[in-house]
C-alpha cells in the first residue's frame, strides 16, 4: 500500500472541481487509457487574463486524482503568468508530497497545464514534440529531458518515477542514461558556483552527518571534523576507525570520494594526529 | 468499522482451531524435535502427525512431504533441484501467467544460461496445450505450471500436462498454492512429481509451506544444513507452524465441500450482482474452469487503485491488477497475457472469498461498490454519461 499524505487522501476522496468548465477557453488533454492515467483540464480565462474557473477529469490512481484536484485549486484566481510558473514539484508540495514512484502524477498535471495554456494561446497541440524514447508509454526525449532538468534527476529509476519512461520493457534504459548524462553535462558548470568558506564547511558537515558517519558507525567507527583550510579537510578518526589499519583507505576511498562528489571536486581529506 | 475481508488469495486468517493447536508449541512444548530426551521426542511425534495430515489432503505418503518456509521456497527448491539433478539439461517450460516465485526465478535462470519457454494462454485464460506439447524437448529439465491462477482463479489441466511430461521423461512441478483446499487433489493418481503449498493461503500462519516430492524423484536440497526433513531441508523445524499447517490441512479437507457449495454460491451471487449493477464490466477468466472462491472483474474507464482505496473507506479488502497496484507501471502480467485490453486491465478488481465470508458481507459489497465505480466514472475523461462511452486509448 502506498504511503499517501492526509492531504492526498483528502483530495482523492473529496476531489475539488471535478468535471468540465462550461465555455472553457483553455483545454489541455494528456495521457491515455493505455498508459494507465489521463487528465483533461478545462479552464475559463477571463478578459483580465485571470483564471476564473478550473476543472479536471481524470482516469487514474488516487494520487493522479489528488494531483489534478490540487492543480485546479492552485490555478483558480491566478494570472496566466503565475499559472505558467507552476511546476510539478509545486503540485506535489501542495499535497504535502507524493511517494517518489508517483511523481509522474504531478508531472501529468504540469503537462496538462502546459497543454491548456498553449491551447488558450491558439497554438497547435504540442504533441509528439521530440522523438519517442520509451515506446511502452510513448514518452519523448523532450519530456524526459525536461523532467531531468526541472527535478534534478540522476538515475533511470527516478526518470521512470517522474515520467514512466523505462517502466515497461526496459529496452530504453540505455537511451535514458544517455539523456541524463547529456543534461547533467549541460548543467554541470552552472551547478558549481564557487562556494564561500562558510558554505563549504556547512556542506561538508552535512555530508559527513548524512552520508558518511552513519555507515562508519555501523562498523563501530566514527569521524569528526576538526577544521577546513582551503580545500584541505582535517578530520579525526574515532571509535573503531581510530585503531583500524584500513582507516587510511576508508578516508581516501570513501570519505574523500563522497565529499568530492557531494561538495567540491578538489577536496583533500587529511587525518590529524591523535 | 468492520473489516470485510475478500482478499483470501493474498492471505487468509489463521483458523481459530489452528491457533489453538499451535499455542502449546509456542509455550510449554518448546523442545527440539531432534533431541534425545522425551521432552523433544514428543514434539517429533506431533510433527509426524502433522505430516500425515498434510499428505492426506494431497493423496500422498507422509515421507513425500517436506516442510519449508513458504510457497516461494517450495517453488525455488523444486526448480533448482530439477536443474541440479538433471545432468546437463537446461530448459524449463512454464507459463506466461505464473506467480513471481516461479516467473522471476526463471528470468534469473535465463541470465545464468538456462532456456525458458513460457507457454501462452488464450483470452479466457486457458493454457494453449498444443504449444505446451511443442515446447517439451529432450533438453527440458522440468515443467513448472501452476494448478490455479492467483489473479483469475483459472484452473489449468495440470494432471494432463504432467502425464504428457512424464511420457517424455520430464519432471513436472506445480505451484498448487491457490488450488489446495479448494479442489480435490490426489497425487497417487497423478504424474505430478513435485507440488508446492503455502500455509497462509489455507488458514495456517505465514512462514510455513510444503514441498511434495514424489518417492523416487531425484532431489537436491535447496537449504543445506542439518538432517531435518531427512536431509532434504536443513534447519530446525518451525514446530508451531508445522503443527498449525497440519491442522489447517485437516480443516481444508473437511471444508472442501463448503468451498465448492456455499462459498461458490456467494462468489457467484457477488459476481452476478456486480455485473448487473455496473455497466461496462466483465469477468476476466470467466469462460474457463475456475476456483470456487475467486472473481476478477474489470470495470472500464476507471483505475483499480482508486477503486480499492475507496472500498477501503468501507473496510472492504480486495486487490487489483492495475499498474498502480502491481508495483510496476504496467497492469498485471496475467491480464496482459490473456490479451485483456488496457482499458479493462487498469480497472480490474479481484475479490477472493473464504469460508469465513457471509451473505451479509456479500450484500455490503454489492451495495457499496456500484456507487464507487459511478463516482469515479463521473470524472473519468473517457466516460460519457449517456452510456455512449468511447475508449480513445485502445
Amino acid at each position: 500500500m502506498w504511503e499517501y499524505t492526509d492531504k492526498v487522501k483528502e483530495h482523492f476522496l473529496n476531489p475539488r472541481n471535478a468535471g468540465e468548465v462550461k465555455g472553457a477557453n483553455a483545454v489541455g488533454e494528456v495521457g491515455s487509457m493505455a498508459c494507465g492515467d489521463a487528465l483533461k483540464l478545462t479552464l475559463k480565462v477571463g478578459d483580465n487574463g485571470k483564471i476564473e474557473d478550473a476543472k479536471f477529469q481524470t482516469f487514474g490512481c488516487a494520487s493522479a486524482i489528488a494531483s489534478a484536484s490540487a492543480l485546479t485549486e492552485m490555478l483558480k484566481g491566478k494570472s496566466l503568468q503565475e499559472a505558467e510558473r507552476i511546476t510539478n514539484q509545486d503540485i506535489a508540495d501542495y499535497l504535502g508530497g507524493l511517494p517518489k514512484e508517483k511523481m509522474h502524477c504531478s508531472v501529468l498535471g504540469r503537462q496538462a497545464l502546459e497543454s491548456a495554456l498553449s491551447n488558450y494561446r491558439g497554438e497547435a497541440p504540442k504533441e509528439q514534440e521530440g522523438k519517442i524514447v520509451c515506446e511502452c508509454f510513448g514518452v519523448t526525449d523532450r519530456e524526459i529531458e525536461k523532467a531531468i532538468r526541472e527535478n534534478n534527476l540522476t538515475s533511470v529509476e527516478e526518470v521512470t518515477n517522474y515520467t514512466k519512461a523505462g517502466g515497461g520493457c526496459e529496452s530504453c534504459h540505455d537511451a535514458i542514461r544517455e539523456l541524463i548524462a547529456r543534461v547533467r553535462e549541460e548543467e554541470a558548470p552552472a551547478k558549481r558556483p564557487k562556494l564561500t568558506n562558510i558554505q563549504k564547511i556547512r556542506m561538508i558537515e552535512e555530508t559527513l552527518e548524512r552520508e558518511i558517519r552513519p555507515s562508519l558507525q555501523q562498523d563501530g567507527g566514527d569521524i569528526e571534523l576538526v577544521d577546513v583550510i582551503g580545500n584541505r579537510v582535517l578530520v579525526a578518526s574515532r571509535g573503531a576507525c581510530a585503531v583500524c589499519k584500513a582507516s587510511e583507505l576508508t578516508l581516501t576511498h570513501f570519505v574523500e570520494a563522497k565529499l568530492r562528489e557531494m561538495v567540491w571536486p578538489e577536496l583533500v581529506v587529511e587525518e590529524v594526529p591523535k | 468499522m468492520k473489516t470485510i475481508y475478500m482478499d483470501n488469495n493474498a492471505t487468509t486468517r489463521v483458523a481459530p482451531e489452528v491457533l489453538e493447536t499451535m499455542l502449546p508449541f509456542l509455550t510449554d512444548l518448546y523442545g527440539n524435535p531432534s533431541s534425545a530426551y522425551s521432552f523433544g521426542g514428543r514434539v517429533a511425534r506431533n510433527i509426524r502427525e502433522s505430516r500425515e495430515q498434510a499428505s492426506a489432503l494431497l493423496g500422498a505418503s507422509p515421507e513425500e512431504v517436506i516442510f519449508t518456509s513458504c510457497g516461494s521456497e517450495s517453488d525455488n527448491t523444486a526448480i533448482m533441484s530439477a536443474l541440479n539433478t538433471g545432468k546437463d539439461k537446461a530448459h524449463i517450460v512454464t507459463t506466461r501467467v505464473e506467480h513471481p516465485a516461479v516467473k522471476v526465478l526463471c528470468n534469473e535462470l535465463v541470465k545464468r544460461g538456462c532456456r525458458v519457454t513460457e507457454v501462452p494462454v488464450d483470452r479466457k485464460g486457458e493454457l494453449d496445450m498444443d504449444r505446451y506439447k511443442e515446447s517439451l524437448t529432450s533438453d527440458t529439465a522440468i515443467v513448472s505450471i501452476m494448478w490455479a491462477n492467483n489473479e483469475t482463479g483459472v484452473i489449468f489441466p495440470v494432471e494432463e500436462a504432467a502425464q504428457l511430461a512424464r511420457s517424455r521423461g520430464i519432471l513436472f512441478h506445480t505451484d498448487a498454492v491457490q488450488a489446495v483446499g479448494k479442489i480435490p487433489i490426489d497425487l497417487q493418481q497423478s504424474a505430478i512429481d513435485m507440488l508446492s503449498i503455502s500455509g497462509h493461503k489455507l488458514h495456517a500462519p505465514k512462514g510455513i509451506g510444503v514441498l511434495y516430492v514424489r518417492k523416487g524423484t531425484k532431489f537436491s536440497p535447496f537449504l543445506i544444513g542439518g538432517h531435518q526433513e531427512r536431509g532434504r531441508r536443513g534447519g530446525t523445524e518451525n514446530t508451531a507452524s508445522i503443527i498449525g499447517l497440519g491442522k489447517a490441512c485437516e480443516l481444508a479437507a473437511d471444508r472442501m465441500d463448503e468451498e465448492n457449495t456455499r462459498v461458490k454460491s456467494l462468489r457467484d451471487r457477488l459476481e452476478r450482482e456486480l455485473l448487473n449493477r455496473i455497466s461496462h464490466s466483465r469477468v476476466n477468466g470467466g469462460g474457463a474452469p475456475r476456483l470456487p472462491n475467486t472473481t476478477n472483474i474489470s470495470f472500464e474507464f476507471v483505475e483499480g487503485e482508486a477503486i480499492l482505496l475507496r472500498m477501503d473507506e468501507f473496510g472492504i479488502c480486495a486487490s487489483s491488477g492495475s499498474a498502480c497496484t502491481s508495483g510496476s507501471l504496467q497492469p498485471s502480467h496475467v491480464l496482459r497475457a490473456m490479451g485483456v485490453p488496457f482499458t479493462m486491465a487498469h480497472g480490474s478488481v479481484r475479490l477472493s472469498l473464504s469460508v469465513y465470508n457471509t451473505d451479509e458481507e456479500v450484500d455490503e459489497v454489492i451495495d457499496k461498490l456500484p456507487p464507487i465505480i459511478e463516482k469515479l466514472r463521473a470524472f473519468s475523461p473517457f466516460w460519457k454519461p449517456e452510456g455512449q462511452a468511447c475508449a480513445s486509448g485502445t
